[in-house]
C-alpha cells in the first residue's frame, strides 16, 4: 500500500477558469509517476472542511465567481491560516490569489475582505494585464505562464514575491514582481496552466507535502522533454 | 438619403479581393482596404435589402447554424446574402459584400445573414441595426480577447438590444437566458433541449459537475426531442416533426433548433414547417466543420476546434477506434493565445487509439497536456506542413481525422488542396 496524499481543491465550481483543473491533474500524476496514492477533495460552498489536507489548491474566477465563495472563504480561513503556519504547502492562482490577501477592492470601491494568509492588497482597475509571461526565480529557475488579470495587486511589508518579471506584467503594472510567497504558500497571477509547464515548482509542492507528512520524499525520474520543449516555444511566442 | 458607395472604391476593392485569392490569402485584407477608404461602405450597401439585416453570434457553432439558416431561407424562395467564408469579424462582412455588389454598390439580395463574432456584432451593430438576432452561447473562449464570460455575455447582450424586432435565445444556457430581462421592445423566442437530451449539453457553469439540473425554464419555440444516430425530432410550435440529418456533432444538431427559430421570426406568415425540415435534412457540415477529404482513398476529417466546450464535443461525437489521429494546436492571435485552455478538456477518449501526429506552433504543448492523460503519441513536430506529409504516410490505410485551431485548420487545407491526390468531397 503506497502512501496517501491529500490535496484539497478549493471551490472548483466557481473557481476554475484558466485550466485551474491542470494542475489538480499535474499534482495527482506526478504523485503517482512518484510512487504516492494521491486523493483529490473538492472544497465547494458550504462543504465540510476535511480532516486530512497536504495541500491546497485554487484557480481563478470570475468577478460574480469571488462574490458567491466569499463568505464561504472567510468562515474557513482560520483553518486555512493555521494550515499555512505548519508548512503544509498550497498554490494559489489568479481570483484565489487575490483572495487569499487582505482585501480586494473593486473598480467600484466595493471592498471584499481576504483570508489574510498573504500580506497583499488587491484593487481593481480598469487595465486589463494580458499576455504569455516569464519571470524567474532562485527556487525554483524561470516560471513561465500566461496572466490575464485587471487586478493590480501590492505587496505588504510581510510578503515576499515569488518572481522578477522578466516579460509581462505580474502582480501590478508598475512594481516588476510577480505573486507572493509565505512560508510554503504560493500565490501567483500565471496560469496556463502553471504547473504542467513548471515541473519543478510542482515536484516543490509535492516534496514539501510529502515531508511534512512522512519526514522523507524520495523521488523518481520522470520525464520532462515535452514540458521543457512547450517552455522553449512559450518564451518566443509574442505577448 | 443613403449615398451609394462609389464605384470606384468597389472597383478598386473587387481587385484586391482578386489578387489576396490569387495569392491564397484570407478574406479579411479586401475587407480592411474598403473599410478605409469608405467606412460607410457596409452600412450603404445593407440598407438596401427589404428583408433586412440578420445577426447571429454566440461562442460556438455560427458558421454552421448561419449556413444552415440561409439554406432554411433559400428553400422559401429568398435571396440571402451572407459571409460564408467563416471571417466573422467585420471585415469579412465588407470582403462578402465585395464579392457580390456590382460596381453601381447594389446587392442583389433580399436580407443578410451575418454571423459575427462577439466583439464584432457589438462595433457592427454601432453602424447597421439588424432586424433579428440569434444569440447561440456562452462559453469559455479566448478569454485573452473578451475577459471574462460574464463580460462575453453582455456584449451579446448588446447585441440583442439592437435588434429592431426579434431576438432568438438559447434556453438551455443561462447566461443567455438571462439576456431576455434586459428586452422590452423585442418579441422574444427561445430554442432549446427536452429534459432527456439536457444531459448531453453541459452548460459552461455545469461543464465539470456531472448533474444538470433541470431548473424552471421558459417555453421554447423550437425544440430539439430527440437525437440519434442521424435521426432527430424536432417540436415545433407544439408539432413534432422527424427527420434525418447530414450535419455531425451533437451541438451542430442542437443548433439547428436555433436556426429554424431564427428562420421563422425572418418569415413569419411565409414560414413552411415541412418545408424547413427537408431543407435542414440537406445541410452539410460548414468549412472546417466537419469538412471531409479523400487521400489516397482514405477519408480525412477536419474538425475545428477552439475551445474546450467544442473540444470536448468534438471528441465525444466522434469515435476514435479505427481512426488515425491527428492534433494541430495553434496560438496566433485568431487562436487564442493562451494555452490554459487544453487542461480543460479531458482527452481519455483517446487513451486507447492513442495519437498519431501532434503539431502546430504549440506542439508541446498538446503534448504535455496528452503525457499527463497518458495518451500515447507518435509523432510531434510544429512544422504543420511536415507533420501532415508524415501523418498521411505513415497511416495510408486508415481514415483520418485531424483536430485543428483555426490558423492551423487554414494551413492544413491550403496543403491539402496543393496535392494532386486529394478530393474535396464537403
Amino acid at each position: 500500500m503506497s502512501k496517501t496524499i491529500h490535496i484539497l481543491q478549493l471551490y472548483p465550481n466557481e473557481m476554475n477558469i484558466y485550466g485551474d483543473h491542470g494542475n489538480v491533474l499535474v499534482l495527482r500524476r506526478r504523485l503517482e509517476w512518484h510512487g504516492y496514492s494521491p486523493i483529490v477533495t473538492e472544497y465547494n460552498v458550504g462543504d465540510s472542511f476535511p480532516k486530512t489536507v497536504d495541500i491546497v489548491i485554487g484557480g481563478g474566477g470570475q468577478d460574480s465567481g469571488q462574490e458567491k465563495i466569499h463568505k464561504d472563504l472567510l468562515k474557513i480561513a482560520p483553518k486555512l491560516r493555521a494550515l499555512a503556519n505548519d508548512g503544509v504547502p498550497m498554490l494559489v492562482v489568479c481570483g484565489l490569489y487575490q483572495l487569499f490577501g487582505k482585501f480586494f477592492q473593486t473598480s467600484k470601491n466595493h471592498r471584499l475582505e481576504g483570508a489574510c494568509i498573504l500580506d497583499i492588497e488587491t484593487f481593481g482597475s480598469n487595465e486589463r494585464l494580458i499576455g504569455n509571461t516569464i519571470t524567474t526565480t532562485e527556487e525554483f529557475g524561470d516560471i513561465i505562464g500566461y496572466e490575464n488579470h485587471s487586478g493590480q495587486t501590492k505587496l505588504g511589508e510581510d510578503a515576499v514575491p515569488l518572481a522578477t518579471v522578466l516579460k509581462g506584467a505580474g502582480n501590478n503594472a508598475t512594481d516588476g514582481h510577480e505573486g507572493a510567497r509565505y512560508k510554503n504558500v504560493i500565490g501567483t497571477y500565471l496560469h496556463g496552466s502553471i504547473l504542467p509547464k513548471n515541473p519543478l515548482l510542482a515536484d516543490f509542492l509535492i516534496e514539501t507535502a510529502v515531508t511534512h507528512r512522512y519526514g522523507a520524499f524520495t523521488p523518481k525520474a520522470i520525464d520532462d522533454g515535452f514540458a521543457e520543449k512547450a517552455r522553449g516555444v512559450a518564451t518566443q511566442r509574442p505577448r | 438619403m443613403v449615398h451609394m458607395p462609389h464605384p470606384f472604391i468597389i472597383l478598386l476593392g473587387k481587385v484586391v479581393r482578386a489578387l489576396a485569392r490569387l495569392r491564397g490569402g484570407g478574406s479579411a485584407l479586401p475587407g480592411l482596404f474598403v473599410e478605409r477608404l469608405d467606412p460607410q461602405f457596409i452600412k450603404k450597401t445593407l440598407a438596401q435589402l427589404p428583408e433586412g439585416v440578420v445577426v447571429i453570434s454566440g461562442t460556438n457553432g455560427k458558421t454552421t447554424t448561419t449556413k444552415m439558416v440561409v439554406s432554411l431561407l433559400e428553400a422559401h424562395g429568398l435571396k440571402v446574402f451572407t459571409n460564408r467564408t467563416g471571417s466573422n469579424f467585420t471585415r469579412g462582412v465588407a470582403a462578402a459584400l465585395l464579392k457580390d455588389v456590382d460596381l453601381g454598390g447594389h446587392l442583389d439580395a433580399d436580407v443578410a445573414v451575418l454571423e459575427l463574432d462577439e466583439a464584432h456584432a457589438v462595433k457592427f451593430v454601432e453602424a447597421v441595426q439588424p432586424r433579428h438576432s440569434l444569440i447561440l452561447n456562452v462559453m469559455r473562449d479566448q478569454l485573452d480577447r473578451f475577459g471574462e464570460i460574464d463580460a462575453t455575455a453582455s456584449l451579446l447582450a448588446k447585441l440583442a438590444k439592437s435588434s429592431s424586432q426579434s431576438v432568438v435565445l438559447n434556453r438551455e444556457d443561462p447566461r443567455v437566458r438571462r439576456i431576455a430581462l434586459e428586452l422590452k421592445d423585442q418579441q422574444v423566442s427561445y430554442f432549446g433541449l427536452s429534459d432527456d437530451l439536457l444531459q448531453h449539453f453541459p452548460n459552461d457553469d455545469d461543464l465539470r459537475n456531472q448533474s444538470v439540473k433541470t431548473t424552471k425554464r421558459p417555453t421554447a419555440e423550437v425544440l430539439l426531442s430527440t437525437y440519434k444516430g442521424d435521426q432527430a425530432t424536432f417540436t415545433i410550435s407544439n408539432k413534432k416533426y422527424e427527420t434525418s440529418l447530414k450535419i455531425t456533432g451533437v451541438y451542430n444538431v442542437f443548433n439547428s433548433a436555433a436556426a429554424i427559430a431564427l428562420a421563422k421570426n425572418i418569415l413569419g406568415d411565409d414560414f413552411d414547417a415541412p418545408k424547413t425540415i427537408t431543407a435542414l435534412s440537406q445541410v452539410t457540415p460548414a468549412f472546417g466543420r466537419g469538412e471531409v477529404f479523400i487521400v489516397d482513398e482514405q477519408p480525412l476529417e477536419l474538425v475545428l476546434v477552439k475551445n474546450p466546450s467544442g473540444f470536448r464535443l468534438g471528441l465525444k461525437s466522434f469515435p476514435a477506434t479505427g481512426y488515425a489521429t491527428m492534433i494541430a494546436i495553434n496560438d496566433n492571435y485568431a487562436d487564442g493565445r493562451d494555452m490554459s485552455w487544453l487542461w480543460d478538456v479531458e482527452f481519455d477518449a483517446l487513451s486507447k487509439a492513442g495519437v498519431a501526429t501532434v503539431t502546430g506552433i504549440r506542439a508541446y504543448d498538446m503534448a504535455l497536456r496528452l503525457q499527463y492523460d497518458e495518451v500515447p503519441i507518435a509523432d510531434v513536430t510544429t512544422d504543420i506542413s511536415a507533420a501532415l506529409r508524415r501523418f498521411i504516410v505513415q497511416n495510408k490505410t486508415l481514415p483520418k481525422r485531424i483536430y485543428c485551431t483555426y490558423t492551423a485548420m487554414l494551413a492544413i487545407r491550403k496543403d491539402l488542396r496543393k496535392s494532386t491526390n486529394v478530393e474535396a468531397v464537403s
